[in-house]
Order: structure tokens, then sequence, then C-alpha cells
């Protein structure tokens, strides 16, 4: 129950994140400052999660996982070379599962 | 319809990523109907995966949700909904249906884009959640799969339009947030050193003002992804 009382929350957290951008005034984006630091965090927070995850172990420890890594080297280069989204996620996938076939990683 | 076929796919990651964190079919689908916001929600999972804290991961999850905050800011003058419209519209602010709709001519097509794209994704990442919560639960072991990629890979389609069009301080904010994540993920629980890790924002307040208008990442909404 605890974790359906998380996941409520947390949706509702989310949904009145939404909701708050649709209502405030609008003004709020002509504060430089602001706008600036709420820019900067998602991408502090996605360059944190790529790497989490990209190097989780068991637990709290980090691993290397090299089939995976060459998932993620995958779908760096199906955005260089400014590819769909889907072609990013099918890469990694792909690339993650052929070379585990293989025995990598 | 490719957008709704990306999501779909990557509705089936999440379903997936879900049930293997120990999530419910029932649960994960209530998070992609409710919370509807991709990012989060992986995020969400892979604290629950990594044996974190709830609160860690409800943090973080809301702290990447505050994105879909700037994004309805630029939506609500585009939308100009009120009243319960608003209310219900809100429900679908997220990364590609901001990003459709911002690029629209007049308020009209503005709606119905928002209005098309929002149930199209909505439907494809619901119903594909399902369909991989379900799957998930009948197959023993997922990483042949290469699923265990497809998390980070998403969030690295949706940082690298913002390194793209970034500056240096984009870059430095990046590397120092994965930096201190890496760092301290040995010694916190899990989803806390991502919460940490949002301290790296503060490079973004050092110096001038170079962007005058639109800041990076935020100013080409239609490359942003889900």
């Amino acid at each position: 129950m605890t974790l359906w009382a998380a996941l409520i929350a947390t949706a509702a957290g989310c949904y009145l994140l939404k909701y708050a951008g649709l209502a405030a005034p609008r003004r709020l984006l002509d504060n430089p400052w602001l706008r600036r630091f709420a820019t900067a965090v998602p991408i502090a927070l996605l360059a944190a999660l790529i790497a989490v995850e990209a190097l989780r172990g068991e637990g709290q420890a980090l691993a290397w996982d090299a089939a995976r890594m060459g998932g993620l080297g995958a779908a760096v280069l199906a955005l260089v070379l400014r590819a769909p989204f889907l072609v990013v996620i099918i890469a990694a996938a792909a690339t993650t599962a052929v070379l585990r076939a293989l025995g990598v990683g | 319809m490719g957008i709704g076929v990306a999501v779909g796919a990557a509705g089936l990651a999440f379903g997936t990523a879900a049930v293997t964190a120990g999530l419910s079919p029932a649960q994960s689908v209530f998070l992609s109907l409710f919370m509807f916001t991709g990012a989060s929600q992986f995020a969400l999972v892979g604290v629950i995966a990594g044996g974190g804290s709830l609160v860690a991961g409800a943090m973080g999850a809301l702290l990447l949700g505050a994105r879909n905050t700037l994004y309805g800011l630029r939506l609500a003058d585009v939308l100009g909904w009120r009243g319960a419209r608003r209310a219900l519209a809100a429900h679908g602010v997220i990364d590609e249906t901001t990003a459709v709709t911002l690029v629209q001519p007049d308020r009209e097509s503005a709606r119905t884009a928002f209005v098309t794209t929002y149930t199209v994704l909505g439907g494809f990442w619901v119903s594909t959640t399902l369909v991989g919560a379900l799957a998930t639960e009948r197959v023993s072991d997922i990483s042949v799969f290469g699923l265990d990629a497809v998390g980070p890979a998403i969030f690295l389609g949706l940082l690298w339009p913002r390194l793209r069009e970034g500056d240096g301080r984009t870059w430095l904010t990046a590397l120092l947030g994965a930096g201190l994540a890496l760092a301290a993920t040995p010694f916190l629980p899990s989803g806390v050193p991502v919460l940490l890790a949002a301290s790296a924002a503060l490079v973004a307040l050092i110096g001038p003002d170079t962007e005058a208008g639109a800041p990076a990442g935020e100013n080409r909404p239609e490359e942003v992804r889900p």
C-alpha cells in the first residue's frame, strides 16, 4: 500500500506541476535567473540519470556492462546521425541484445 | 503517427522496466495513465528497482517533471483555455505535445495539434505500457532483449537537443551532474545521487545572460523528445 500511496502522490504532484505552468502568470518566464535555473535543472538531472542508469550494478555498486554501453554507443551514433527517436531506442536495445547474445558483457 | 510509434516503443520499455522494478501491471498502467510524463516515470521506477527510498524516487520524478511547468507557461497563451478545459489540458502538457503545438501558426491549429498529439500519444503510451508489463510478467529474463539500455537511451534522446543547442555552461552542467551522481552512488541510497546532481544547475547562474530571449533547449521546442 505504501507503494500505491507513493505512486498516487507522485502522479498528483506531476499533474500539479503541469497545471501550475498553464495557470501561472506567463511573465515568470521573463525572470532571467529563474529561467536559466529552470532550464538547467533537467540538463543536470538527465545527465545524472544517464550516468547512473548506464553504470548501474548490483545494489549501490557501479558496474561496466559492455553490452549495455555498446547499446548506448549505438544510441549516440543514431543521435549524431539525427535519426528519429524510434531508431535511437531500437538501436540501443538491439545492439545491447546482439552483443549479449554474442557473449559480451 | 511516427511520433506515436516511437512513444509506443518507449511505452513497451516502460512497462518492462516498471514490472522488473517490482510494480504490478496495474501500477505500471496507473503511472502511464495519470503521471503521464515518461522521463519522470522512468526515473521513479529506476529508483524503486535500485532499492532506493520512495521519497527519493518521488522527488527525482517531480524535479524532472518540473520542466512541464515551463512548457505550460509557454502553452498557456497559445491554447488560451480556462476552467475545466485548462484543467483537463494540463494533464497533456509534456515534451511532445508542447513541441507540436508551439510550431502551429494560429490558436485554432494549435488547439487541434495539441488535442491530436495528446490523444494519439496517450493511447499509444498507456496501451504499450500494459503490453510491456504483461509480457514481462511472463518472461523470466528480460536482459536478453537489451531493454535495460532503453531507459538511459530515452534520457539521452531528451538531453541531446539541449546539449546540441547549448553553450559551454550547458555541457558543464551536464558533466557536473553526471559526475556528482556517480561519485555519490556508492555512498547514498538509490535516487538521492540524482537529486544531489540537480545542484549542478547552479552552474547556469554563473556569468552573464548570453541568451537574450529563449534559453538553450527550450527555444526550439520542435526538437524536444518524449
